[in-house]
């Protein structure tokens, strides 16, 4: 990959300062380089003030860090914003009707669009969903979809996260940091609010309420506790939400509904926005010696008595083999031709494809189909031969373990060094939130920068850093 | 035929419970040969939280025992009218895909016992097969109450030689998966000729044979089940259809008491 394929958003592929970056470029080179280094510093204490930390796993001590924050914004036009959420509304739409599908008729298998194969031997297939209805049909309440660039309108899915998509709190706090840092541009530029996330999120989880739920519907956040790495998220849209943050053990059920021990005696959930996995949402259905779940959560929900969200089984979605058959999905669903394009994946499952990625390990990347976090996948290009070599014996093991895709030419930024400007290597995470009747797609996101020069990894356990996205109101 | 059954679990804990949780799957299936006529369940020492019917159609009773419970009994009464289908259950209904019932979970996972078992079996049409493997495994593990252990799969049981209904069904289930045919575990009330009093719901199988939807087969009676069958609860193995399932905060040295009732009407 040479340098001159790579877009970059501000300065495009001829160095020509590109129509959405003019006003900020034109703010930037007014500011003294001195008194945003000055900026920056301040941003990063800000961060370390507020406690937005991440835990890295694989770390004995579990030790909590720091995300990187760069200061230059990562700009997004209107229009360009527009045709974006037009792409990940459709997209979306076509994930929920999917899982209602395999958990209910299977209609895209009996019509042959999906082999059956993928279904019946996938792990993140949940038998206890099937002929389950979740109050209003919503299945992901909440979907982060995880998008690269590679030219002025060529923006690719890398991803959907429909399980628990996390993050948010940086997309949010990103922003706060930078309107306290610099007011003065936001007066200058119109930039489309994020700040309303949380009070969508809990309007959105409200009118997913089932049923039996009486008047303002409660809603509640189910974290794993203070060791999750995630665990700050969940403490902030909590506060931010107004809502109650539980662990398990604050649940049990009650006359047949899933309640809250309070000062008062226990108190019926109707809502429980979970970032607890499937796996230990409930011992007595699933995993038995989870202590983090709620004993029968899985039967109140079944019986209709309680909202999930995300809902039980939604990982299937998530999975990187039933990505290759996003597009097949979308226009099963939607009758329409995918807005948003996938990246082209090869299923190692298949003899063929998985000769092809045998013979052009060095220049693809291989991940594993139930992988997330950028954890044990491959990419060639940057890989040693040693790597490679260890690879190879992974796939000829494990074949259907992995998928494997080129390797994109992903945009780049620029990020505010000593130096001055640099590019480095993006990506971005729309947040939608899902009801009744409802895609709402946040304007803006989390970006994740690569802050190592060429490097393609952003995710943040991988030292990737973060930026504010900003969609501008125009 | 008619059939009246008093099915009465009891649980006595030597400690009091702090909290536990019971699923319950007594409740007999409605099914085109199978009408439930009556069905009451009563519980004293344990609340009813709720029930539903799950993605095997059995009917889920999910009940609490509180702090301080010493004693919990579920007491389980009805009647149940049955027509002979020559034991062919027929086409298969529910939500669940037919393609579920050929997924193996931990006790039907196939092993060296379980490859061996299926390559002595012959048969020329799917129906022989099967009921030539009810037969090989009828003879390769003696019945022996007490000689298992409930949480044995199909391996384990194949290695001992020996087992209940419950194993029987679990190597049958096995083996028929392997052979790539869906199979599913059964259980159930029988009728039994020479007593009504007895301390354990019966187990058996189907299998689902092309033309004829699902077919039974008892394999520990080395029969196809008949108007004296009850069919309760089905699943995929004996954790989706156990009569009780459950968690226990407290409560220690538990004795259970069954006692299982089954007469013609």
């Amino acid at each position: 990959m040479s340098e001159t394929e790579i877009f970059d958003e501000m300065w495009g592929r001829d160095g020509c300062l590109r129509e959405p970056y003019r006003a900020f470029h034109a703010w930037f080179e007014g500011e003294d380089p001195k008194r945003l280094r000055a900026k920056q510093r301040e941003a990063e204490e800000l961060f370390r003030l507020t406690g937005i930390t991440f835990n890295v796993y694989g770390k004995a001590e579990a030790e909590e860090r720091l995300i990187p924050f760069d200061i230059i914004p990562r700009i997004i036009s209107g229009p360009e914003w527009a045709r974006l959420s037009r792409g990940i509304e459709q997209r979306v739409r076509a994930i929920n009707a999917f899982l209602h599908d395999i958990y209910h008729k299977q209609e895209i298998v009996k019509a042959g669009r999906i082999p059956e194969e993928m279904i019946r031997r996938n792990d993140a297939f949940l038998p206890h969903m099937i002929g389950v209805e979740p109050p209003g049909g919503v299945y992901t309440h909440i979907v982060g979809i995880d998008l690269v660039r590679t030219g002025p309108g060529e923006f690719y899915v890398l991803e959907d996260n429909a399980r628990t998509p996390s993050g948010v709190s940086y997309m949010l706090e990103n922003r706060e940091t930078m309107l306290r840092m610099f007011p003065e541009l936001f007066s200058r530029i119109r930039v489309r609010p994020v700040q309303t996330y949380p009070f969508e999120l809990r309007r959105s989880l409200a009118a997913s309420a089932p049923g039996c739920a009486a008047g303002d519907p409660v809603v509640a956040v189910l974290t794993p506790g203070i060791y999750n790495s995630a665990y700050f998220e969940h403490a902030f849209l909590a506060d931010q939400m107004g809502v109650e943050l539980v662990e398990g053990h604050d649940l049990r059920v009650v006359d047949g509904r899933v309640a809250m021990r309070t000062t008062r005696g226990y108190k019926p959930i109707d809502v429980l926005y979970r970032r607890v996995d499937d796996d230990f949402l409930d011992p007595l259905n699933f995993n038995p010696e989870s202590t983090l779940g709620v004993p029968g959560i899985m039967d109140v929900y079944r019986a209709g008595g309680i909202t999930i969200a995300n809902a039980p089984g939604t990982g299937i979605a998530d999975d990187k083999a039933i990505y290759s058959y996003m597009p097949e999905i979308v226009e099963f669903y939607t009758g329409e031709r995918p807005l948003l394009q996938n990246v082209q994946t090869w299923r190692c499952s298949e003899p063929d494809a998985l000769a092809h990625v045998l013979d052009n390990l060095g220049d693809l990347v291989v991940k594993e189909v139930h992988g997330s976090g950028g954890y044990g996948m491959l990419i060639g290009p940057t890989a040693s031969r040693k790597e490679i070599a260890a690879f190879r014996r992974k796939l000829r093991a494990r074949p259907g373990n992995y998928i494997a895709q080129p390797t994109l030419s992903l945009s780049t930024v620029p990020v505010f060094t000593r130096a001055g400007l640099v590019p480095r290597h993006v990506d971005l995470r729309p947040f939608v939130l899902v009801s009744p009747g409802s895609i709402n797609v946040t304007p803006g996101g989390l970006t994740r920068v690569a802050l190592k020069k060429g490097s393609l990894v952003v995710n943040s356990s991988q030292g990737g850093g973060t930026k504010d996205t900003w969609v501008l109101e125009d | 035929m008619q059939i009246e059954i008093h099915h009465s679990t009891r649980y006595r804990f030597a400690e009091p419970v702090t909290f536990a949780l019971q699923q319950i799957r007594k409740t007999p299936k409605s099914t085109p040969h199978q009408t439930v006529l009556d069905w009451t369940t009563e519980i004293t020492g344990g609340a009813k939280q709720l029930a539903f019917e799950d993605h095997h159609n059995n009917v889920v009773e999910l009940v609490s025992l509180e702090r301080d419970t010493r004693e919990v009994a579920v007491l389980s009464r009805g009647l149940v009218a049955l027509e002979d289908n020559h034991g062919i259950v027929g086409r298969h209904r529910g939500p669940a895909p037919l393609w579920l019932y050929r997924r193996h979970t931990p006790r039907t996972q196939p092993g060296a016992g379980v490859r061996e078992m299926v390559r002595g079996v012959q048969g020329e049409t799917t129906l022989d097969w099967l009921h030539a493997l009810s037969g090989q495994i009828r003879a390769a593990i003696a019945y022996e109450v007490g000689a298992s252990h409930p949480g044995w799969g199909a391996e384990e049981a194949i290695a001992a030689g020996r087992g209940v209904c419950q194993d029987h069904a679990h190597v049958f289930i096995a083996c028929a998966r392997l052979a790539e045919i869906p199979a599913r575990y059964v259980s159930g009330y029988l009728l039994l000729d020479d007593r009504p009093g007895q301390d354990a719901m019966h187990a058996w199988v189907e299998a689902h044979v092309e033309g004829l939807g699902w077919v039974g087969f008892d394999v520990s009676n080395g029969i196809a089940p008949d108007t004296r069958y009850v069919r309760v609860a089905t699943g995929l193995d004996y954790a989706d259809a156990a009569p009780v399932s459950g968690m226990r905060i407290g409560g220690a040295a538990e004795a259970l008491d069954v006692r299982i009732d089954v007469s013609q009407q």
